[in-house]
């Protein structure tokens, strides 16, 4: 039997093509990456400064910084945190401890993962109506609720998986040294999944710090400084939102500050988690 | 008889008490859990709630005329639906063959050494914030696209019969297919993390005897991993499609926010997210309000019925972490 060497030239050559291609996307993403990473630094560390840190918004035209979107960021961040946390983290419990298989564990399995992927825009239209009109006005606290809501699902998700790992034998022995059953959870079972549910709520601040859009309309925003939940709150985010789309130069450059910073911190907390959840493998 | 008596007696001193707590414990648990189903259930309550007295309104004519007007409280949103339907498939056009294209690329082509930190770089992509690639798509992409992309497409593409419709207009830079771009690339590694486990679940032997028949890498690909793999890609598609319909700020800044459908995809549109994003704040009057609520009820069923499909595909697919 003898080959026609022109059908294995084509063919070699097809397989060339198309693996060059496969390269190919994969340079464009590092390229995309990497555009975005150089323009954050060529133009946010030029905008960067103390100022930037110290003091609050500029209306256009004047100096000033972000002071009051980070104090904003941090407090309605960190609320969210608080609230989803325990909520989280004992719903996780219940699913990998409690329910296991049952019906109510399918059902709130499925809500949980599609929270996890909701528009977050929408989850902000829903504390909009649920909190904003009831009090009348837009809050810190209406925005602290929007960001529990999107990072719940994460801490739930990440609870339950780390729980499951954790052997049954372990619960057993627990249990059979006399231990009440939620003793076992609390001194046994939460402690070996300790790491990765920290990592799951390092995750949960990841994407809780960089949203904007279930912001907009829950916690607004706010020209001056304010550490008053009741008020509406500038978070950096939105503050960026603004200043970017503004016309103004000097707001643009603030906006880029921002990006900076938030980038940075989001960039630096994924890759806490991930260190974390590696060390946690061995 | 006494003696046996007092260590037991002791012992049942020091057993740690607290088994009272288990019930309420367990409840706190469950109760946790009912907090989860009723967000979402009151979430599902307030979308249809809000968005009745704009649905009743308008009917049917709320999805398929695209008269959007706040002044004369006349809504019609097939501008906003079609531009989420329009800026979703180009961004799978674009990014699903793309991304299925990394996860061959890391998992069949890639050097091992490198295999773990660029897959790292290509899942930092995910980890970016959507407001920074908005700010990136209109301040590099934008700009880019404009001075060189666009009057590009406008020359070449432009006349052609049919096609041509696609790309006419003035070149802005802002409009669908940057919007679209955009999102292709926020979707890449959502798509190509699933991919590559997907890919890594095809059993060695199956790639091996393919090999050893003296097919290409290529054909390989194309005749092996991919059918075997078909149902977790198709998932992995349709999660990155879940991503791309809900994407909010990102859209918002390319967008261009215009309340048209235009043919041309170079020219400004609006999506839903966009809509929500820039007209909530300064909505005045309930049925303005409950139209954009109702807008929001569209997009979350949709979404929804996406990311069950996902689910669905997803669940039939066996996944392996890749090494």
């Amino acid at each position: 039997m003898t080959i026609d060497p022109r059908i294995v030239r084509r063919r070699r050559l097809a397989s060339r093509l198309m693996m060059g291609l496969c390269v190919g996307a994969a340079l464009a993403a590092l390229a995309v990456l990497a555009s975005i990473l150089l323009k954050l630094l060529a133009r946010g560390l030029g905008a960067l400064s103390w100022r930037v840190l110290v003091e609050p918004t500029p209306p256009p035209g004047s100096e000033g910084g972000l002071s009051n979107a980070i104090v904003g960021s941090l407090l309605m961040t960190g609320i969210a945190i608080l609230l989803a946390t325990p909520i989280g983290v004992l719903t996780g419990t219940w699913l990998a401890e409690y329910a296991r298989k049952s019906r109510l564990a399918e059902v709130v399995r499925f809500i949980n993962d599609t929270l996890l992927s909701a528009p977050s825009i929408i989850i902000g239209l829903y504390v909009y109506v649920m909190v904003v009109l009831p009090s009348g006005h837009f809050s810190g606290w209406a925005g602290a609720v929007a960001l529990a809501l999107i990072a719940i699902p994460v801490v739930v998700r990440t609870t339950e998986d780390m729980l499951v790992l954790v052997p049954d034998q372990v619960r057993e022995a627990a249990v059979a040294l006399g231990m009440p059953v939620w003793r076992m959870i609390v001194r046994v079972t939460w402690r070996a999944a300790a790491k990765g549910v920290l990592t799951g709520v390092l995750l949960a601040v990841a994407r809780v710090s960089g949203e904007t859009a279930p912001l907009l309309f829950t916690a607004l925003n706010n020209q001056f400084s304010t550490w008053n939940m009741a008020h509406p709150m500038p978070s950096l985010p939105v503050v960026i939102f603004q200043f970017a789309m503004s016309p103004y130069k000097d707001w643009q450059e603030l906006a880029w500050a921002g990006a900076l910073l938030i980038s940075a911190s989001v960039l630096l907390l994924n890759i806490a988690a991930r260190n974390m959840a590696s060390r946690g493998d061995r | 008889m006494d003696v046996i008596e007092r260590p037991l007696d002791t012992a049942a001193k020091r057993v740690p008490s607290g088994l009272g707590l288990d019930a309420p414990f367990r409840w706190l648990t469950r109760g946790a859990a009912l907090l989860v189903v009723a967000a979402l259930g009151a979430m599902l309550a307030v979308l249809v709630i809000w968005s009745w007295p704009a649905l009743s309104r308008f009917g049917p004519a709320f999805i398929v005329s695209g008269h959007w007007n706040p002044v004369t409280e006349v809504f019609g949103a097939s501008a906003p639906i079609a531009g989420t339907l329009i800026t979703s498939a180009i961004a799978m056009a674009v990014g699903a063959p793309m991304a299925v294209g990394i996860a061959i690329f890391l998992n069949e082509l890639c050097p091992y050494r490198l295999r773990g930190p660029l897959g790292v770089a290509i899942e930092l992509l995910a980890a970016v914030p959507s407001i920074i690639y908005g700010m990136w798509g209109l301040f590099v992409v934008a700009p880019l696209f404009a001075n060189h992309v666009y009057p590009v497409l406008i020359t070449w593409l432009g006349p052609l019969p049919v096609v041509g419709q696609l790309f006419q207009g003035p070149p802005f830079g802002i409009g669908m297919l940057t919007a679209g771009l955009i999102l292709a690339v926020m979707v890449l590694p959502f798509i190509a993390s699933v991919s590559r486990q997907v890919l890594a679940s095809v059993p060695a032997v199956l790639r091996e005897a393919a090999y050893g028949l003296g097919a290409t890498k290529w054909e390989v690909a194309r005749h092996v991993l991919i059918p075997h793999a078909r149902r977790g890609l198709i998932g992995g598609m349709m999660l990155g499609l879940g991503r791309a319909l809900g994407e909010t700020m990102a859209v918002t800044f390319v967008i261009g926010n215009a309340h048209r459908i235009s043919a041309s995809l170079l020219q400004p549109g609006t999506t839903i997210s966009a809509t929500l994003a820039n007209e909530f704040t300064e909505a005045s009057g309930d049925i303005y309000l409950s139209s954009l609520v109702a807008l929001g009820l569209i997009l979350s069923g949709v979404t929804f019925l996406v990311l069950l499909g996902a689910r669905y595909m997803l669940a039939r697919a066996d996944r392996k972490m890749p090494t």
